[in-house]
């Protein structure tokens, strides 16, 4: 006789709870540690108001640490989702969220806005959020009606723009001289250090809806691996789940990117490792993306912060660093 | 007749390229309905359209007595399911995930299977044999038993008809009988219309209550197996020389090819 497995909703209360907790966890670490080198004794009664003396330190964790720790984990949830939507769109393990050239062109966008010498917010975010629409839009125009379907159209087009993309951005920089160029640099390596509680506000007004819209088409992702010609006999209607979970994942990541810049690897690591440790049912794994994808971003900025004696290195830096081997290590491990 | 699926004067195209010519036909409930031609001839086309895939362009689709236009998504995938012919499944599902999507159709707004849904899928798994199998992933299995994993998947969504594409194509001889055993085992114990395209003529005979030959996007002959597999049609329809006799297993045509060398040699 077949074991039963656990009833699938079990399975996601568990899973969910477990990672809501290591997630609320790493938030906590991340409010506590800073430069400022207060100790953790101190850290705690401020944040849970016991002892209210510190006024500075108030400060430095409600306005700077707290909104920089949500934003942080938005951001990590954000990318990670949009790598595991565009990886069962496109049915590619090896898709990831910049895949349409979202990123090249939000980083055009940002490019022009900081020479323009517009501030972070609002300005350089609405040009870099203007340019990936507008790549969107683009491809999406360029493989348009029956094409959109059609997964290599798709893929082709996007690493076409990205590369197109690509020698705009090195040209612009080419032509920068001043300190613009050291903005440009890292906002190319993604950037966490911006943010108040509304900027990070307009941002989860923007995402969590996007999570939601995702999590009810995860079964229909689920039939989409069998190819679409078959999900379509299984009752599913595959232009509308297609076509919606392409623009809601598009939108969600270049929301993302014109807050943050380009934090690489997030997107196309995070899916893989959940994947390797949940199974590969979108069911668990949308809620696993968002939860795990903040965790891990949230990590990877406590080390940005910390690491270095002075300043911080960029958040995508380090992302790629301790992704790239971990992910290596896994693959290894679960092909035995 | 009360027909599951009855079929008149379709017609389909892809471009300029006409597949499908006013091809008329029925397959009656609880029947095996085999369909042959050679390759090219419109039986992938014809079984897309059948299973809701390709829109009809021309002519009339009726699945148990009703359009097919009239079915909703949902009503139609209760009502037909379908096996194609190659699947390439790239991430490590395991069997008994992979039949449990059978389900779907039947899931609630939230799409979570009860447990009622799971058992359904023990059951196809049972009915199919691969108990053994079910924490297996995908991946790591052969290509016959893949291909069971696919028929537990289509059975898994309580049908009234499966189609299949060439469910016997690139698997060995045990298991093309295996796979026409447990069809016709479908069809007896669970009263499913079974529709399959094939392309061994002699498994067709063996197995089929009914037999449609197409051949370029037309119907060539259809009825009984001794009506459609003689020697005047099979000719017609693969232009190669074959012999046809009955078959030492019982009244049922069986064919023969004849290579060159054997010919003018009586």
């Amino acid at each position: 006789m077949i074991n039963a497995k656990p009833i699938l909703l079990k399975r996601l209360m568990i899973i969910s709870f477990l990672l809501l907790m290591v997630l609320v966890a790493v938030m906590f670490l991340g409010i506590t540690v800073g430069p400022t080198h207060s100790s953790m004794r101190t850290v705690l009664q401020t944040i849970f108001g016991i002892r209210a003396s510190d006024a500075m330190l108030h400060t430095i964790i409600w306005k700077i640490r707290f909104p920089r720790v949500l934003l942080s984990a938005l951001v990590g949830a954000a990318l990670s989702l949009g790598g595991l939507v565009f990886q069962a769109l496109l049915r590619n393990p090896l898709a990831e969220p910049y895949i349409l050239g979202i990123s090249g062109g939000a980083a055009i966008g940002a490019i022009i806005g900081i020479l323009m010498g517009f501030s972070r917010f609002p300005g350089v975010s609405l040009t870099a959020f203007t340019g990936s629409i507008a790549t969107l839009v683009l491809i999406l125009a360029m493989s348009s009606g029956q094409t959109i379907l059609k997964k290599d159209a798709l893929l082709l087009s996007g690493v076409m723009v990205n590369a197109f993309c690509a020698a705009v951005i090195m040209f612009l920089i080419s032509m920068t001289q001043d300190s613009r160029l050291h903005n440009i640099i890292f906002w190319l390596m993604g950037d966490l250090s911006l943010g108040d509680m509304r900027q990070v506000g307009i941002l989860a007004a923007i995402l969590l809806p996007c999570f939601i819209l995702v999590f009810w088409l995860s079964n229909p992702m689920n039939l989409l691996l069998m190819g679409k010609e078959l999900a379509q006999t299984m009752g599913v209607n595959i232009k509308l789940v297609t076509v919606t979970l392409l623009v809601t994942t598009s939108f969600m990541v270049s929301a993302t990117v014109s807050y943050c810049g380009l934090v690489g690897f997030v997107g196309l690591v995070m899916p893989h490792l959940l994947r390797l440790v949940f199974g590969p049912d979108h069911r668990i794994l949308v809620p696993a993306c968002v939860l795990g994808g903040g965790t891990y971003m949230v990590v990877c900025d406590i080390l940005a912060r910390t690491l270095p004696k002075q300043g911080e290195i960029p958040a995508g830096v380090i992302t790629a660093m301790i992704g790239a081997p971990l992910f290596i290590y896994l693959l290894k491990r679960s092909a035995k | 007749m009360n027909s599951a699926i009855n079929v008149k004067n379709l017609s389909h195209s892809f471009g300029e390229n006409l597949v499908l010519k006013n091809i008329s036909f029925q397959v009656p409930t609880k029947d095996f309905f085999i369909v042959i031609g050679p390759n090219g001839s419109g039986k992938t086309t014809l079984m897309k359209v059948i299973s809701g895939i390709f829109k009809p362009q021309a002519g009339r689709l009726e699945i148990l007595n009703r359009a097919i236009d009239r079915y909703q998504r949902r009503a139609l995938a209760r009502t037909i399911a379908f096996v194609p012919q190659m699947l390439s499944v790239d991430f490590p599902f395991t069997v008994f995930e992979m039949v449990l999507m059978g389900r779907s159709p039947y899931l609630g707004i939230l799409g979570l299977e009860e447990e009622k849904d799971m058992e359904i899928a023990r059951q196809a798994i049972a009915f199919t044999g691969m108990e053994n199998l079910a924490h297996r992933k995908l991946d790591q299995l052969s290509g016959g038993e893949q291909q069971r994993v696919f028929i537990a998947r289509a059975i898994c969504q309580e049908p009234d008809v499966i189609l299949l594409d060439e469910p016997t194509a690139s698997l060995d001889l045990a298991y093309q009988v295996r796979i026409m055993d447990l069809m016709e085992r479908l069809k007896n114990e669970k009263g499913i219309t079974v529709m399959m395209v094939s392309h061994d003529v002699n498994l067709a005979a063996m197995y089929a209550d009914h037999l449609l030959l197409i051949h370029d996007g037309h119907v060539l002959c259809q009825g009984l197996p001794d009506e459609v597999l003689t020697y005047k049609t099979l000719e017609k329809a693969y232009g190669c020389t074959l012999l046809v006799d009955e078959s030492p297993l019982g009244k049922f045509p069986r064919v023969t090819l004849v290579p060159k060398k054997y010919m003018n040699k009586d």
